[in-house]
């Protein structure tokens, strides 16, 4: 008879425990290659810039090989793995950091009462607000969401709900993704076009804008919305058929509250997006230094396009004043866009589906 | 209320894949009817053509006839709507609506098709259906807490009051306790046998305890080989289909002796 059970001899234990760097081996090691990057800098007379370059480059060639002498290879390519992650995320956050400081280093001291209470009207160097600027960009916007809110959902439930597989939905698709793509300057154009073509040549008009900015939005509006919509599940449109629903009321009462939360979410993003255009509001929405409240007549300026002609064409005398004028516009406009992606987080956590638990 | 359903020569297609063939059965009015057999052989397919839910799958069709009281299911008049009005469905996993209460999910039925009820009609018909369904007392403390927050088990009660809610003359069982541990199925289980005075109940089962435990009536569904359709091996009584069923296969899978 053979014997089957091997017992396992009692000495080795199973290989559970490995050596392991120290708990505060990556601090030390990022103390030791910040240590080492100021010294080399200081006897090589570099600035800054180059020693936190040679600091990242000792750490980054230490701490693996520190790791895989103590630790071996397994642990040692985690270990580069995290550090590159972490400095493409630090790569990243320059940038948004720096301008966020800017913005608000130049922007913060123009803010006041005045500034938001007046218009450019009659105004040369001091005085002068940006008032007329945001309500510009707050009706051209508004319009704009209420042109591109109600055809990009219905498109998407189009999509997902009746057109699955069918021809006219893959095309749709298709004109979607190229609308996705159109430079904002030619939706501008193509808006410009359109009402050309009903008021003649020279037209600038506040709703021009907003359907230029539509323009840009519906894609948008359409692909956010139809990935929501995707995530309902199917058993909840058969427990609602089931039920002898009908299946316009099925989608209605049962598909879209049930993804309304993201649909929202999508749509004040997209607006959030388009709230900063430029180009397409410089032609067919016009500036104007005066409070126009009517779209539908008159030029009318929103923040961007404030911001643009504040750098671009100040009065000579006053150049410092406009520059001031336009980093106060900039930082109210970061701070709408702001707001709104916060909004949209709220939005989204209110109609939530809930547990209940 | 409650109808019988006559089946006679039903195909059933997705698309050109015949799925199920040539299946004719009388399910009784006021009686329990049991579909068995293995997984795939277009027991649920057939479940689902008899209120027309099969058609929400693009490509799926039918040919024969399902007679509800006197009336063909599949004529080109009948309003697929309407059918399902009339013959109620209860799916294999519970499915709440989360964007609602408890008590509005047991109204949605109502609701949804846009029924006015005063609020004391509403609230005799929430207890009514929440009571046939064996749920009230577990839950008439928190009717307007969301019904994704119930258990499984409470869950799929949840589904069947939301079901008899509405009314239906037949209502539909896909696997209705596959999910659920074996307490939960016994409250559901005892649920049919109350139900079975006012409905005809068709359920699926992988369980052959339970269909012999809950039907009146049990159908076997075999595939005649892998890749053909399935079909109707025999529909006989419970009590002879579990003693001395007429079929070899039907004794075969039943006793566990199957392929």
């Amino acid at each position: 008879m053979t014997d089957l059970t091997t017992t396992p001899s009692t000495s080795d234990a199973l290989p559970l425990q490995a050596p392991s760097l120290p708990r505060y081996g990556t601090i030390a090691a990022i103390v030791f290659a910040i240590a080492v990057g100021a010294l080399v800098s200081m006897v090589i007379g570099a600035g800054y810039v180059a020693a936190l370059v040679i600091a990242w480059l000792v750490l980054v060639v230490a701490l693996p090989l520190w790791s895989l002498a103590v630790e071996g290879g397994r642990k040692a390519v985690d270990r580069v793995a995290t550090l590159l992650i972490w400095s493409t995320f630090g790569l990243a956050m320059i940038p948004l950091v720096s301008l966020i400081y800017t913005v608000i280093s130049k922007g913060s001291g123009i803010l006041s009462g005045q500034f938001f209470n007046n218009s450019m009207r009659n105004v040369l160097g001091e005085g002068g607000g940006i008032y007329h600027a945001i309500f510009g960009t707050l009706i051209v916007t508004a319009l704009a969401a209420a042109i591109s809110v109600p055809i990009g959902i219905l498109t998407a439930i189009y999509l997902v709900e009746y057109g699955k597989g069918k021809k006219l939905a893959r095309v749709i698709t298709f004109l979607v993704d190229v609308m996705t793509g159109i430079p904002s300057i030619v939706a501008g154009l193509f808006a410009y076009a359109l009402f050309v073509l009903i008021f003649g040549p020279g037209v600038r008009l506040g709703i021009g804008g907003s359907v230029a900015l539509s323009v840009l939005m519906i894609p948008i509006v359409v692909r956010s919305s139809e990935e929501m919509l995707k995530l309902v599940p199917d058993e909840l449109r058969e427990a609602s058929y089931a039920l002898g629903v009908p299946k316009w009321r099925t989608i209605v009462k049962v598909v879209v509250p049930t993804a309304i939360a993201g649909i929202v979410t999508g749509v004040t993003l997209a607006i959030a997006r388009v709230a900063g255009e430029t180009a397409p509001l410089l032609i067919i929405a016009g500036f104007t230094t005066d409070t126009n409240l009517n779209p539908f007549s008159d030029r009318m300026t929103t923040l961007p396009v404030y911001i643009f002609q504040s750098i671009a064409s100040p009065p000579g005398l006053y150049r410092q004043e406009y520059e001031d004028y336009a980093w106060g516009a900039a930082l109210t406009l970061v701070t709408i866009v702001m707001l709104l992606n916060v909004l949209a987080r709220v939005i989204g956590a209110v109609f939530a589906p809930k547990s209940g638990r | 209320m409650a109808k019988s359903i006559d089946v006679s020569d039903l195909n059933i297609y997705y698309g050109d894949f015949l799925a199920v063939e040539g299946v004719n059965m009388t399910i009784r009015a006021r009686s329990v009817t049991a579909f068995i057999g293995p997984s795939g052989c277009g027991k649920s397919t057939f479940l689902r053509s008899l209120n027309r839910m099969h058609e929400v799958i693009p490509g799926a069709r039918v040919e024969g006839k399902v007679m509800v009281d006197g009336q063909s299911l599949y004529d080109p008049g009948v309003d697929p709507v309407s059918v399902r009005r009339q013959i109620g469905m209860v799916f294999q996993r519970p499915n709440p609506f989360p964007t609602m209460s408890i008590y509005d999910n047991v109204l949605a039925g109502k609701r949804l098709n846009a029924k006015r009820m005063s609020k004391s009609e509403s609230n005799d018909l929430v207890e009514k259906s929440l009571r046939g369904a064996n749920l009230w007392t577990e839950v008439k403390d928190r009717l307007n807490k969301p019904g994704m927050g119930l258990s499984g088990g409470q869950q799929q009660r949840l589904c069947i009051a939301r079901a008899i809610a509405v009314e239906p003359q037949v209502l539909l069982m896909d696997e209705p306790c596959s999910a659920l541990d074996p307490i939960s199925t016994s409250a559901i289980e005892d649920l049919i046998h109350e139900l079975k005075s006012d409905y005809t109940i068709v359920i699926v089962t992988h369980n052959m305890q339970q269909a012999a435990r809950v039907s009146d009536e049990t159908g076997f569904f075999n595939l005649k080989a892998t890749g053909e359709p399935g079909h109707l091996v025999e529909f006989n009584p419970t009590k002879k289909m579990f003693s001395n069923p007429d079929e070899e296969s039907t004794e075969a899978y039943i006793s566990g002796r199957f392929g």
